[in-house]
């Protein structure tokens, strides 16, 4: 009989046990590492590139002298408008949609259809959704290219992703809740009111939040359907354009002065990207802190 | 016993899950104001014949039923489905406390109804705790959150919810399975007083319980009724069926 001493000494197997568990450690690790390596460099790389033209002025002024000088103002404007209205409209259709799809519509195969369709549509690439905008807002629906018809492109981009997120979301409460409703007599809408939508909400925004920065990064969808070369302001008008109208955005111009126009100042083109790069992280940063909120208030 | 109204009739109920039947065509009927017991093993179609009665069978596509299941006369098909799980309380063998808190896991069902009167929800929310043997212990603490009660409370608060709209026929799935034996005994005086206010459906894996607190009591066996008697012919020594005795006396099950 082994001595109580002699059962805790470490035999061959628990030795290899401890290993594998450090070898699976360490790789984790690694790979967690290996992800955030570029993203440092990029951001790095960028704002010391960008740091002789970033001043708060390089905001707020318009592009000058054929855009080798001067600032990003309207594009800046172009893209916030482009997102809001996008948002505006794809958020609404994308999660009430996602709330029919996931409490109401039954396993037939119209819905699974749609669910097909749906999960499709989130894999098309953007030129095609821009292609698809010329078609459809600017020449068929007669819209012409203006901040509207860019807006709705995008907005078709976007729903896809919104309704499969808030699907998530919507699936993560537990369906033994809906049961209990259920079974004292509530309708699913009240059930949805009272026990669903309470407890997915950070879930549903975290998801349409993170949906505006990829909107604002967007190039293509709003080549072909409302974005403009260029657009002549002045300094201090803070709303350029009105909704029929082309307009400028951050992307865009990012794309015209590192590859359309020659000798614009290498830290302009950087100092561009630094603030599409910091729009994005802002919203996203948004996004984490409603979750937090959210999550703190979660009930379970 | 008396022969009481019936309050439930059951006719050749069949039901199939996607091909499969399950209850074959059984036939039975539960008076007013009766504790009726069901007991069997597992797999013999009880929680889906409590599901028949309060229709939320119908959340399963795959879910067939047919036979007549009458609910005071009327076919429970026929009627309006939220009516009808108003006056069927439904409590679940695992305990489901809503992410709301206490008072508002129990006054769900009656806003739902639309009763808004502060003081009458109140009344109603300490009412319904107290018959499920809970108010003492959380009538300070209404407003916390109901997820954050013990199993067994919980288990105490999803009947306190069942009982808040007042149904007329009250199901009990297993009910005890996570409650301590002490709060089981509670809630089994309850069921007693219950009796007078309603009719209860009592599946129960315990044979003692349905013995202890029901007029009859159906055995069930891979959906088919075995005997349905009165429980001094069912928990003695010459039940009707044999496997009944083998059952009730631990021999087979």
């Amino acid at each position: 009989m082994q001595s109580s001493a002699a059962r805790f000494t470490e035999t061959p197997l628990i030795r290899k046990k401890k290993f594998r568990e450090s070898v699976a450690k360490w790789v984790f690790f690694a790979m967690t590492i290996a992800m955030i390596i570029p993203l440092l460099l990029i951001v790095g790389f960028l704002i010391v590139k960008a740091i002789p033209s970033l001043s708060l002025d390089f905001l707020l002024d318009p592009p000058m002298r054929n855009m080798r000088a001067g600032g990003i103002w309207p594009a800046f404007v172009g893209t916030v408008y482009l997102v809001m209205i996008s948002l505006a409209v794809a958020a609404p259709i994308g999660v009430l949609a996602a709330v029919y799809l996931n409490e109401y519509a039954k396993d037939n195969w119209f819905n699974r259809l749609i669910n097909l369709a749906v999960i499709n549509l989130a894999g098309v690439p953007s030129i095609v959704h821009a292609l698809f905008g010329l078609g459809a807002f600017v020449l068929a629906a007669g819209i012409g290219k203006s901040v509207l018809a860019a807006s709705l492109t995008l907005a078709v981009m976007t729903l896809p992703v919104i309704i499969a997120s808030t699907r998530e979301a919507l699936a993560s409460v537990p369906m033994t809740f809906r049961e209990a409703c259920w079974n004292v007599g509530a309708t699913r809408w009240q059930t949805i009111r009272a026990v669903v939508l309470p407890n997915s909400i950070s879930g549903i925004l975290t998801g349409v939040i993170l949906q505006v920065s990829r909107a604002a990064g967007e190039t293509a969808p709003i080549m072909f359907t409302g974005a403009l070369f260029f657009k002549a302001v002045q300094r201090g008008t803070i709303f350029p354009y009105s909704l029929d109208e082309q307009c400028m955005a951050l992307s865009m111009h990012l794309y015209v002065i590192a590859t359309q126009v020659h000798g614009v100042p290498e830290s302009m083109t950087y100092a561009t990207a630094v603030v599409l790069l910091a729009t994005v992280l802002l919203v996203n940063a948004t996004a984490i802190l409603v979750r937090m909120y959210m999550r703190s208030r979660k009930k379970w | 016993m008396t022969q009481a109204r019936k309050k439930i009739e059951v006719s050749n109920l069949r039901l199939a899950y996607g091909g499969k039947e399950v209850i074959h065509g059984i036939s039975f009927d539960v008076y007013e104001n009766e504790i009726l017991g069901v007991i069997g093993p597992a797999q013999s179609g009880k929680t889906s014949l409590l599901r028949c009665i309060n229709r939320t069978i119908e959340f399963i596509s795959t879910a067939k039923v047919s036979g007549s299941l009458k609910m005071d006369g009327e076919e429970v098909r026929k009627q309006n489905v939220f009516d009808l799980r108003r006056k069927v309380g439904m409590v679940a063998p695992l305990p489901v406390g809503l992410p709301l808190t206490i008072y508002d896991n129990v006054a769900f069902a009656p806003r739902t109804s639309g009763m808004s009167n502060k003081s009458e929800l109140d009344g109603l929310v300490e009412k319904c705790l107290r018959q499920a043997a809970l108010w003492d212990e959380v009538k300070d603490r209404l407003n916390s959150l109901g997820t954050k009660l013990s199993g067994g409370q919980q288990q105490r608060l999803t009947i306190a919810r069942a009982l808040s709209h007042q149904p007329e026929v009250l199901c009990l799935d297993e009910f005890s399975i996570a409650i301590d034996p002490v709060t089981t005994m509670r809630i089994e005086d309850v069921l007693l007083e219950l009796r007078r206010e309603m009719t209860v459906v009592l599946v129960t894996n315990l044979t003692q319980q349905a013995r202890r607190l029901a007029q009859r009591t159906m055995f069930l066996w891979k959906g088919e009724i075995i005997e349905l008697n009165d429980n001094n012919v069912i928990f003695s020594n010459t039940p009707a069926d044999k496997r009944t005795y083998e059952y009730v006396h631990g021999i087979f099950g």
